[in-house]
C-alpha cells in the first residue's frame, strides 16, 4: 500500500459521508407542513433587516437581551405584539415599522409558533440521555 | 500608512505583518465593542438610540471572528512561506488581504448605518458576503498551490488544506437561505444555519490547532508529533466531529431524531480528546517547564488550559438530557467565549509572539504578566457566565409566571462580575496587543514606535 493511502481512503470515506448527509438535509421536507405565507416571508425579511436575532431567540437559538419570541404569538395577543412593535420599549429601539411591515412580521411569529413548542421543561428525556418532544 | 506594498519596507515580511497588523486591530475593535455590549446589560437601554444592541453584537462578533480569520491566514501564510517551501503567490495573498480589509471595513461601517444580515450569529449583507467568498478563494488557491506534493505530509498540512476547503463550502453552505425553497421553513432554515456555522468553526479552528502542532514542531526542533499515528488520528477524530456534532445547537428543536443521535454520538468521541489531555497533562507540564522562556510557549499554554475547560463544558452540553438545561442561556455564551478568548485568540497571540520575535526581555515579562491576568480574569469571566445561565436554565425549567424581565433582574450580580472580570481581561489583552503592534510597527517600518527594543 501507496504511503498515505489508508489516510486517504478514509479522509474521502469520511467527505462522502458528509456530502451524502448535507444533500440529505438538504431536500425540502424535513418539515414540509409548516410553510410559510408570502407574507410571513416578508416578515423573515424584516425580521432580519432589523437583526431582531441579536436580542431575541427563535428556540432558544439567538441573543440573550430579550425573550425567546418562538411562540409569542400563541402566549399574548395580536394587540399586544403589535403595541410592542410599534413603538419598542425601555430597552428595545422604536423600529419606526410601518402598519403593513408590523402586519407581515406578526405573520412571520404566526408562522414560527406554528412549528413548535419552544419549552425546554416539556421535553421528555429519554432512558439513552436523547430527548423527546 | 505604507502597509502593502514591499518595497520601501524595513522586513521583507511585511504583507504577512500586515494580516496580522490588521487582525489585532480588529480584536481591540471586539474588545472595546464587547465592554459596550457589557453595559448595555448593567444599564438597559444604553446608547438606544444611535448605538443600540442590535448594532453592538455584529460589531462585536465580526470583529472578533475577522481577528481569528485574518490572524489564521496570516498565520497560515507565514508558516507555509517561512517554514516550509514558500508560497506560491504574494500577489494573490496581497490582492486577498485587499478584499478582505475592504469588505470587512464596509461591513462594519453597515452595521453602524443599521445595514444587517440579520442572520444568527455571524451576520452581514449578503452582498458583502462576495469579496470575502472571493478572498477566501484565493487564499484556498495558494495553499494547495504552495503545498505542492501532497504525499508525507505532516498532520498540521492535513489540517490547513482541510480547514481552508471546509470553512469555504460551509460558508457558501450559510448563504443557502438566499434560495425561497431553502428559507421556506423556519426550522429546515435554522437546521442548515446551524449545520453550516457548527463546522465553520471547525474550518478555522484545524487552521487555528495546525498552526499550534507547526510552532510546536518549531519551538522542539523536531517533527515527531506532526508525524505521528497519535497526532493522525486526533486529527481524524477531530474532522469527523467538524463534519457531524454540529446537532447540538439545534436539540431541542422539532427535527428529526436522527439528527440528535448522529450528533450525540459523534459528540461523546471528543471524550477520546479529553482523555488524551489529561494523559498528557503531566508530560505537557515538563515541556511547558522546559520551554519557560518562550512567550510563545506560554501563550500555548495558557491555551491548552483553556482547551481542557472549553472541551468538558462542550462535551456536556453535546448530553440532549444536558443540553435540555443548557441551550438558550449563558452557558451557551460561556462556552464561545472560552473557544474564541481562551483557545483560539491565545493561539493566535501566540503565532504572533513567535512571528514578531520580541527580544526584550523587559516586555517578554510586562507581557507575561498580563497574560497571567488575562487568564485569570477569563476564568471568572466564564464562571460569572455560568452560574448566570444555571439561573436562566432553573427559571426556563420551572416557568412559574415569572416574567423575563424578573429573570434578568436576578442575573444582575453576574452581570455586574461579568463587567468587571470582562474590563480586566479586555485591559490586560489591550495591554498584551499594544505592545505586539508595536513592535510588528517596527518590524515592518511603519508609523509610531511605542516601545523601542532593546
Amino acid at each position: 500500500m501507496r504511503p498515505d493511502q489508508k489516510k486517504l481512503i478514509l479522509l474521502f470515506s469520511l467527505v462522502s459521508l458528509f456530502i451524502c448527509y448535507s444533500f440529505y438535509l438538504y431536500q425540502p421536507g424535513l418539515d414540509r407542513q409548516h410553510l410559510p405565507s408570502a407574507i410571513a416571508d416578508k416578515g423573515k425579511k424584516i425580521w432580519q433587516e432589523k437583526n431582531c436575532a441579536a436580542c431575541h431567540q427563535i428556540y432558544g437559538l439567538g441573543g440573550y437581551l430579550g425573550p425567546d419570541l418562538t411562540n409569542i404569538y400563541s402566549t399574548r395577543t395580536r394587540a399586544h405584539i403589535r403595541a410592542f412593535l410599534k413603538s419598542g420599549t425601555s430597552i428595545m429601539p422604536d423600529f419606526k415599522l410601518s402598519d403593513e411591515e408590523i402586519t407581515q412580521l406578526t405573520a412571520y411569529l404566526q408562522s414560527i409558533d406554528a412549528t413548535g413548542v419552544a419549552a425546554p421543561h416539556q421535553l421528555k428525556v429519554n432512558n439513552d440521555g436523547t430527548l423527546e418532544r | 500608512m505604507v502597509l502593502l506594498k514591499d518595497k520601501g519596507l524595513k522586513n521583507k515580511n511585511a504583507l504577512f505583518f500586515s494580516y496580522f497588523l490588521a487582525a489585532l486591530f480588529l480584536f481591540l475593535l471586539a474588545l472595546l465593542f464587547g465592554i459596550i455590549g457589557a453595559f448595555q446589560y448593567i444599564v438597559p437601554g444604553l446608547f438606544k438610540d444611535g448605538l443600540s444592541f442590535e448594532k453592538i453584537r455584529p460589531l462585536h462578533v465580526s470583529s472578533a471572528v475577522f481577528w481569528i480569520i485574518l490572524g489564521a491566514c496570516g498565520t497560515v501564510s507565514y508558516y507555509l512561506h517561512t517554514l516550509r517551501q514558500g508560497l506560491w503567490s504574494l500577489r494573490l495573498l496581497r490582492l486577498q488581504w485587499y478584499l478582505m480589509a475592504t469588505a470587512i471595513l464596509f461591513i462594519l461601517m453597515s452595521y453602524m448605518a443599521g445595514i444587517f444580515g440579520g442572520r444568527e450569529y455571524w451576520e452581514f449583507h449578503p452582498v458583502l458576503a462576495v469579496p470575502i467568498a472571493l478572498a477566501w478563494l484565493l487564499f484556498l488557491i495558494n495553499i494547495f498551490a504552495s503545498v505542492k506534493i501532497f504525499r508525507r505530509q505532516p498532520v498540521y498540512i492535513w489540517m490547513w488544506l482541510t480547514g481552508v476547503v471546509f470553512f469555504f463550502y460551509t460558508y457558501m453552505e450559510s448563504y443557502l437561505w438566499l434560495i425561497p425553497s431553502f428559507r421556506a421553513n423556519v426550522v429546515q432554515d435554522m437546521t442548515i444555519q446551524w449545520k453550516s456555522y457548527g463546522s465553520m468553526v471547525g474550518g478555522w479552528n484545524m487552521l487555528i490547532y495546525g498552526s499550534g502542532i507547526c510552532l510546536m514542531d518549531k519551538i522542539s526542533g523536531n517533527e515527531k508529533y506532526s508525524r505521528s499515528k497519535m497526532a493522525f488520528a486526533l486529527y481524524f477524530l477531530g474532522l469527523f466531529n467538524l463534519m457531524f456534532n454540529w446537532g447540538h445547537h439545534i436539540y431541542t428543536l422539532p427535527v428529526p431524531k436522527y439528527i440528535q443521535y448522529i450528533s450525540y454520538s459523534v459528540s461523546m468521541t471528543e471524550l477520546l480528546l479529553l482523555g488524551r489531555i489529561i494523559y498528557y497533562w503531566r508530560g505537557s507540564l515538563t515541556t511547558a517547564q522546559k520551554h519557560y522562556h518562550l512567550l510563545a510557549y506560554r501563550f500555548l499554554f495558557a491555551a491548552d488550559l483553556w482547551v481542557f475547560l472549553t472541551l468538558m463544558l462542550a462535551i456536556a452540553m453535546s448530553v440532549p438530557a444536558i443540553n435540555r438545561y443548557t441551550h438558550g442561556t449563558h452557558i451557551t455564551v460561556a462556552h464561545t467565549m472560552g473557544a474564541t478568548i481562551g483557545i483560539n485568540s491565545l493561539m493566535l497571540l501566540s503565532f504572533v509572539m513567535d512571528i514578531a520575535a520580541i527580544g526584550s526581555e523587559k516586555i517578554k515579562r510586562q507581557i507575561s504578566r498580563a497574560l497571567y491576568m488575562a487568564v485569570g480574569a477569563l476564568l471568572v469571566f466564564w464562571l460569572s457566565l455560568i452560574l448566570a445561565g444555571i439561573t436562566k436554565a432553573y427559571w426556563q425549567m420551572h416557568p412559574e409566571g415569572v416574567p423575563f424581565s424578573t429573570m434578568m433582574q436576578k442575573l444582575r450580580p453576574y452581570f455586574i462580575v461579568f463587567l468587571l472580570s470582562g474590563i480586566s481581561l479586555a485591559s490586560a489583552l489591550i495591554y498584551i496587543i499594544s505592545h505586539v503592534l508595536s513592535v510588528l510597527c517596527i518590524r515592518i517600518g511603519c508609523v509610531f514606535p511605542r516601545i523601542e527594543e532593546k
